[in-house]
């Protein structure tokens, strides 16, 4: 909301696109069938509506997905040379890029996301990660892991809420590439992008069984990691439930990958391009409503610049459009849940309590959805629980710092150590603080960028494994006596 | 410190300095004192990362304009539009031709808004006025050698009054690329200065030719400069250089004069020119003017298009607008 003098006209995205069904079925073995689970109701958290009912897996469809995706793995997928899986890979990118406002109007809807997002950021980035996996297919001999690396086998996946589609892709093609077959379970809240990429599986014509997707709850992730057909667990989500996940693959001989939560620093020099540097900062903490594991949380400011920068920032957050999260001019769209919001509004209490200092900006929020407005909390410090705790929600912590060292100890000092944003005119000093940033990902004067050819991954508490690029593909190959059909 | 000023010039500019200093505050007073301290100054701006700054001005061009809010943003934009000929061919008829077309653009809808201003060389401002006496539309004038700004002060300062004296209530000058170049800014300073003196009562747009200064650094610095001098508006570039208004540029100037604002409170403008021909550009660019400066710079006084062909893709546009249905070029009137 920046004016009255000139309003913008509402230019929602038709949801009809979404081809929204009422009921929807659980993938296996190639065909749409009914669970045995109690059926979930997926809500549009912009509006509380419930958007379809959904099928659940239960421990019978759990062992019936696992069986297929078996018997596909070692009858048709693993044996497939490489060159003839990528075909399908490329198919399958297509065909995301294809039907990409169809998905995108649907991600929306499911995700609470602003469509601008899942236009321009979820759902290119998905066709992207098939395209770059495609590629790897017929030359994983030369990816570094040995000169005939295998299949690991059938993979579980369990992915989170917030980038839907994206996780699937995330998870999916580079387990498909290395010729594994999957088992994945979308997140509870949000099932709907992933059964849509199952029907674009199956017009891809992928072979029955390479891929099952398995919507339900917590319980049903918990039953597909524990399932002794399982040879690799890959998990997005919390740190709470990845620490869950590795005590129950301990000892079994599963192989593990966990992308785990976050609570990263942006850090800005005095040298930095300020402009720019307010808008990483934005782009850090606001986009997709903060629901980003390596949103840049904190905001770790050199204290002679601090009140100019703030001031600045609290600017142009006050321009950032809250709303109906179809309409193509929504900046910032609805919280995913209603549990999530009660967590971001708890926290945010916890910092009025601590005695942070709370600015929000003054957009107006809808009656109706789960919305929380875009609020920066200043005068943080590391002890408050604000700086401490994810929040994963549209609300920034600034703390400030001295000296490059004492912002290296400040960035550093957290359980987490998934990403670190680093504002700097500097290039001596950009490379200085990348080497000390105990970080999976460091961007310098940008924030937030995703690419399939840059693996993603964190350290400690945000788990471990990479995903993306090279080295994303280490989690699905076997060499020496390892892996499937030996 | 290699700062490259003589004596000479540093006296010059802390005299010209004294024109203009009387109402700023104490830092930017400070900054204007001598050569040195405005080469310290412009120096100690923030600097501007080229891709955050791209991916902003493309990220906000996503903006889907729409129904009311687009013909708004029409009648808006036509209001805006500085009408320009600059070419060696232009004679007393095109002008005329020209200011008929300023003063009521769409001779079939007389609701329609009419331009700002008319913009022509220093010769024919004579005939522009004569126009467009008594219509509320202004005479702009390009003056200072323009394009190149290649010729003595003298020339420059004696083109500037040519324009005035013909009764151009605008004048559109050029700045010395060659000495901001090579870091003489207070030469760039001092003659800004002296132009806006010349100018007397009419408006001063300053045309930093941003194609020329190639770093969006130098853009901001020159927008700087520019404003510490005087410039009422901020002006991109002269239409002859490749390339000329672009979005980000637009951008970078557009934060200039609100941190401008911030800093004295007064309002200065900025005007990209060359290169916006449709209503959808002219459009990316008021959603610019809105988000990164602020609604009070939706406003003729403090933003200008410098077009040609842009009037009629707004005038086109605006009757789709009001009509439900398309037209055609040879429904709108080229002059």
């Amino acid at each position: 909301m920046t004016s009255n003098v000139w309003e913008y006209a509402p230019a929602p995205e038709s949801r009809d696109i979404a081809n929204l069904r009422p009921n929807y079925r659980m993938f296996v073995d190639g065909e749409f069938v009914d669970g045995a689970g109690e059926p979930l109701k997926t809500v549009n958290p912009a509006t509380e509506e419930v958007l379809a009912e959904v099928a659940t897996a239960d421990a019978s469809d759990v062992d019936r997905a696992v069986r297929a995706a078996r018997r596909a793995q070692e009858t048709v997928w693993g044996r497939m040379p490489g060159s003839e899986r990528a075909k399908y890979l490329f198919r399958v990118a297509r065909l995301i890029q294809e039907r990409g406002r169809e998905l995108a109007v649907l991600e929306t809807l499911d995700n609470g996301k602003p469509i601008k997002e899942s236009r321009d950021v979820d759902v290119p980035t998905a066709a992207a990660h098939f395209f770059h996996h495609a590629g790897w297919a017929d030359k994983l001999a030369y990816a570094g892991y040995g000169p005939d690396p295998r299949p690991v086998g059938v993979a579980g996946q369990v992915i989170p809420w917030n980038f839907p589609l994206l996780m699937a892709a995330w998870k999916i093609a580079p387990a498909l590439a290395c010729g594994n077959t999957v088992v994945l379970k979308p997140a509870e809240t949000t099932p709907l992008t992933a059964l849509a990429l199952g029907e674009i599986l199956q017009q891809a014509e992928l072979p029955p069984g390479v891929v099952n997707i398995l919507p339900g709850a917590g319980d049903v992730g918990a039953r597909l990691v524990r399932h002794e057909g399982i040879d690799k667990v890959a998990f997005t989500g919390s740190t709470e439930v990845g620490k869950e996940i590795q005590r129950a693959v301990a000892g079994t001989g599963k192989r593990l990958t966990l992308e785990l939560g976050g609570k990263a620093a942006n850090i800005v020099f005095d040298d930095a391009p300020l402009d720019q540097a307010v808008e990483g900062v934005v782009n850090g903490i606001f986009f997709n409503q903060g629901h980003v594991c390596c949103a840049g949380s904190r905001l770790l400011v050199q204290e002679s610049i601090a009140d100019e920068l703030l001031e600045r920032l609290r600017q142009r957050v006050t321009t950032l459009r809250l709303g109906d999260p179809l309409d193509k001019n929504t900046d910032v769209g609805a919280i995913n849940s209603r549990a999530q919001l009660e967590r971001i509004r708890e926290l945010a209490a916890a910092g009025d309590a601590e005695g942070a200092q709370r600015w929000t900006s003054p957009c107006p929020v809808p009656e109706k959805g789960f919305f929380f407005a875009p609020t920066v909390f200043s005068n943080v410090h590391q002890a408050m629980r604000i700086a401490r705790e994810e929040i994963f929600g549209p609300v920034l912590s600034v703390l400030t710092f001295r000296t490059p060292d004492e912002a290296v100890a400040k960035a550093n000092n957290t359980p987490y150590g998934l990403s670190a944003g680093i504002w700097t005119e500097k290039g001596s000093r950009i490379l200085w603080m990348a080497q000390r940033m105990r970080a999976g990902v460091v961007w310098a004067n940008t924030f937030n960028r995703f690419d399939p050819t840059a693996p993603f991954g964190g350290y400690r508490e945000s788990g471990f494994g990479r995903e993306g690029g090279r080295a994303g593909l280490e989690a699905y190959l076997a060499s020496g006596d390892e892996g499937a059909g030996i | 410190m290699g700062v490259p000023s003589t004596t000479a010039s540093a006296v010059s500019t802390a005299s010209a300095a004294g024109a203009v200093s009387a109402q700023l505050p104490a830092h930017l007073a400070d900054a204007i004192r001598d050569d040195a301290a405005l080469r310290r100054f412009l120096h100690g701006l923030p600097g501007v990362d080229q891709v955050g700054l791209e991916q902003r001005a493309a990220g906000l061009a996503t903006r889907s304009v729409k129904k009311a809010a687009k013909l708004w943003a029409i009648d808006t934009a036509i209001r805006m539009v500085d009408l320009t000929t600059l070419e060696g061919a232009d004679t007393p008829g095109k002008v005329r031709s020209l200011c008929a077309k300023a003063r009521r653009p769409d001779p079939e809808r007389p609701e329609a808004p009419g331009v700002a201003a008319v913009c022509v060389y220093p010769d024919l401002v004579e005939v522009a006025v004569a126009e467009l006496a008594g219509t509320g539309v202004g005479v702009a004038s390009v003056a200072t050698a323009f394009p190149s700004g290649r010729s003595s002060r003298q020339v420059k300062l004696a083109d500037t009054r040519l324009a005035v004296e013909a009764g151009a209530t605008e004048v559109d000058m050029v700045i010395d690329r060659g000495a901001f170049l090579s870091g003489r800014y207070g030469e760039v300073f001092e003659e800004i200065v002296a132009v806006r003196a010349a100018c007397g009562d009419a408006h001063l747009k300053v045309i930093l030719e941003t194609g020329e200064l190639a770093t969006y650094d130098n853009v901001r610095r020159a927008s700087w400069l520019a404003l510490l001098a005087g410039a009422d508006f901020v002006k991109t570039s002269t239409g002859k250089v490749s390339p000329a208004a672009t979005l980000p540029v637009t951008h970078l100037m557009l934060g200039a004069v609100r941190d401008w604002h911030a800093q004295t409170g007064e309002a200065r403008g900025v005007k990209p020119a060359g290169g916006i021909r449709t209503t959808k550009d002219a459009v990316r660019y008021l959603v610019a003017v809105h988000e990164v400066a602020g609604p009070r710079w939706l406003d003729p006084h403090l933003f200008r298009f410098g077009a040609s062909s842009l009037l009629n893709d707004l005038l086109m546009q605006r009757r789709t607008q009001l009509e439900g249905r398309y037209s055609g070029p040879d429904y709108v009137t080229v002059d």
